[in-house]
């Protein structure tokens, strides 16, 4: 089994200076690796810090101590101490974030929202387009919605918008934030599928997934943050 | 967007203005790569405004220095420029979208001839061609042709802005320095600005460094973020970073304060 991506010791903790300074510890001494192929669960309740690990592998949450790994072709690169280009050229190629919420830009397509990081990675817009246009067929998105920009579909559109674009690229590694918090059985169950083809291409995956049903089918290793709670 | 020769495009050394005993801008330094947009954020008096100035050679640094890797591919001193070699890179490698577009334009001749100035200034002499650019820059920034001969005057204000930016790319510049280009905009007018200059920037690969106080549009435009309080950097990193995990007092502030919609 390759390893894809591995923490070790990630501690985290929040410095809140209009509170007067109080820290809030978020995690401590994290340590895991998903091989490529592999499905990561983390579970535990809601402030245990799993969003936030999340964060961290895709370098938006900085770390305070430890060392994320993250294999780009022969490459090894670790996000916590990465200089920005490096980070950005991961995401270009290596990791892909589902968050809970799509961050809706005003005024571009769905289907540009969708087919954007192909383009960003180099891929022809026209192709990019049909890719994505299969996708969210796929996903249930009314071809009549494609041209309209998503900030005002409904929350489990999008979020279908939002799958759509993290699963487009063939990314090594997945990053999924409550992939199917906001959508009926149907739509849940393409996400299952996405999901199960995506560890079949080799992909690394680390979700966060609170239905059970959906837990068991696409987990490979559960870890309980709970482990991780940091000393407050 | 990592070239292939990895040189930074500009690099900022420890730049600093006084203006009399007061700081403008102290000990500045980072660099910037191809392909990369940095915004560079803060309130009024942070200095933001004044290290836009001094990237783009306009004043002078009391101490500090700019270094530019030129189209021949040399890294040079602004400072040991000449004034002819500095100004050809501002009308020709460079641009400079000014919050005000008055002061960007030329509001006395028509808008097809604010994008053919800058061509014409670097030796196009052929008028069917610097009108087919003209034209051209025109959709880029959908503004229709039939304005054309227009003066900018007539122009809408968020029109005027895309004629500016339509008139800095004509000479496909490699840098592109932004203040506050969308201050002062209505925000339906900002939206469409804001989305065309992404665009802009990812299929021209343009380098940039924007001076906003608009943390939602340095979010949209930059890669990176320099956050400024009096005069000095106070907290860099991925704009997302910055934004979502902002480390230093000051810029907990600065996101704690914006009003949610």
């Amino acid at each position: 089994m390759t390893l894809a991506l591995e923490l070790v010791g990630i501690g985290k903790s929040f410095t809140m200076h209009l509170q007067g300074g109080i820290r809030l510890s978020v995690v401590a001494d994290v340590t895991f690796a998903v091989s490529r192929g592999e499905c990561v669960v983390l579970a535990g309740p809601s402030g245990v810090g799993k969003s936030s690990l999340l964060k961290m592998i895709f370098g938006s949450y900085r770390c305070d101590r430890g060392r994320i790994l993250v294999q780009r072709g022969a490459q090894q690169i670790d996000v916590a101490a990465a200089d920005p280009r490096r980070i950005l050229a991961l995401r270009r190629d290596t990791i892909g974030y589902v968050s809970q919420f799509l961050r809706a830009v005003p005024r571009v397509a769905a289907i540009d929202v969708v087919a954007e990081p192909l383009v960003a990675g180099g891929t022809p817009r026209d192709l990019a387009r049909r890719e994505a246009a299969e996708l969210l067929r796929r996903l249930n998105i009314a071809g009549s919605l494609w041209g309209l920009p998503p900030a005002t579909f409904s929350g489990g559109e999008q979020q279908r918008v939002n799958i759509a674009r993290g699963f487009l690229p063939n990314f090594p590694i997945l990053l999924l934030d409550e992939p199917t918090a906001s959508l009926d059985a149907r739509n849940c169950e393409v996400v299952v599928d996405l999901i199960a083809e995506r560890k079949r291409r080799g992909a690394a995956i680390v979700a966060i997934v609170h239905d059970e049903a959906v837990r068991d089918r696409i987990a490979d290793d559960v870890i309980d943050m709970t482990r991780f709670a940091a000393a407050a | 967007m990592m070239a292939s020769d990895d040189a930074p495009l500009l690099i900022a050394e420890g730049l600093t203005k006084w203006y009399g005993r007061q700081p403008g801008c102290r000990d500045v330094s980072f660099s910037l790569h191809a392909g990369e947009v940095i915004a560079v954020v803060g309130e009024s008096g942070s200095g933001k405004s004044t290290l836009l100035q001094l990237l783009s050679a306009q004043i002078e640094a009391s101490s500090g220095r700019v270094l530019y890797r030129m189209r021949d591919g040399a890294t040079r001193d602004l400072a040991s420029l000449g004034e002819a070699e500095r100004r050809l890179l501002a009308r020709t490698d460079w641009g400079y979208v000014h919050q005000d577009a008055t002061l960007g334009l030329r509001m006395a001749v028509s808008a097809g001839a604010n994008v053919g100035e800058r061509l014409m200034a670097v030796g196009e002499r052929h008028y069917g061609r610097i009108r087919g650019a003209a034209l051209g820059w025109l959709d880029r920034v959908e503004i229709d042709r039939g304005r054309v001969d227009d003066s900018p005057r007539t122009y809408s204000g968020g029109m005027r802005q895309r004629l500016q930016i339509a008139r800095n790319l004509v000479t496909a510049p490699r840098l592109i320095f932004m203040d506050e280009p969308t201050g002062g905009l209505d925000v339906s007018v900002q939206a469409r600005l804001l989305d065309l200059l992404r665009g802009l920037v990812a299929d021209l690969e343009l380098s940039v460094v924007v001076v906003t106080h608009d943390l939602a549009v340095a979010r949209m435009l930059s890669h990176r973020m320099i956050v400024m309080k009096g005069g000095q950097v106070v907290e860099t990193g991925l704009t997302d970073q910055v934004l979502d995990d902002p480390c230093e007092a000051y810029t907990q502030l600065l996101v704690a304060s914006i009003l949610p919609p």
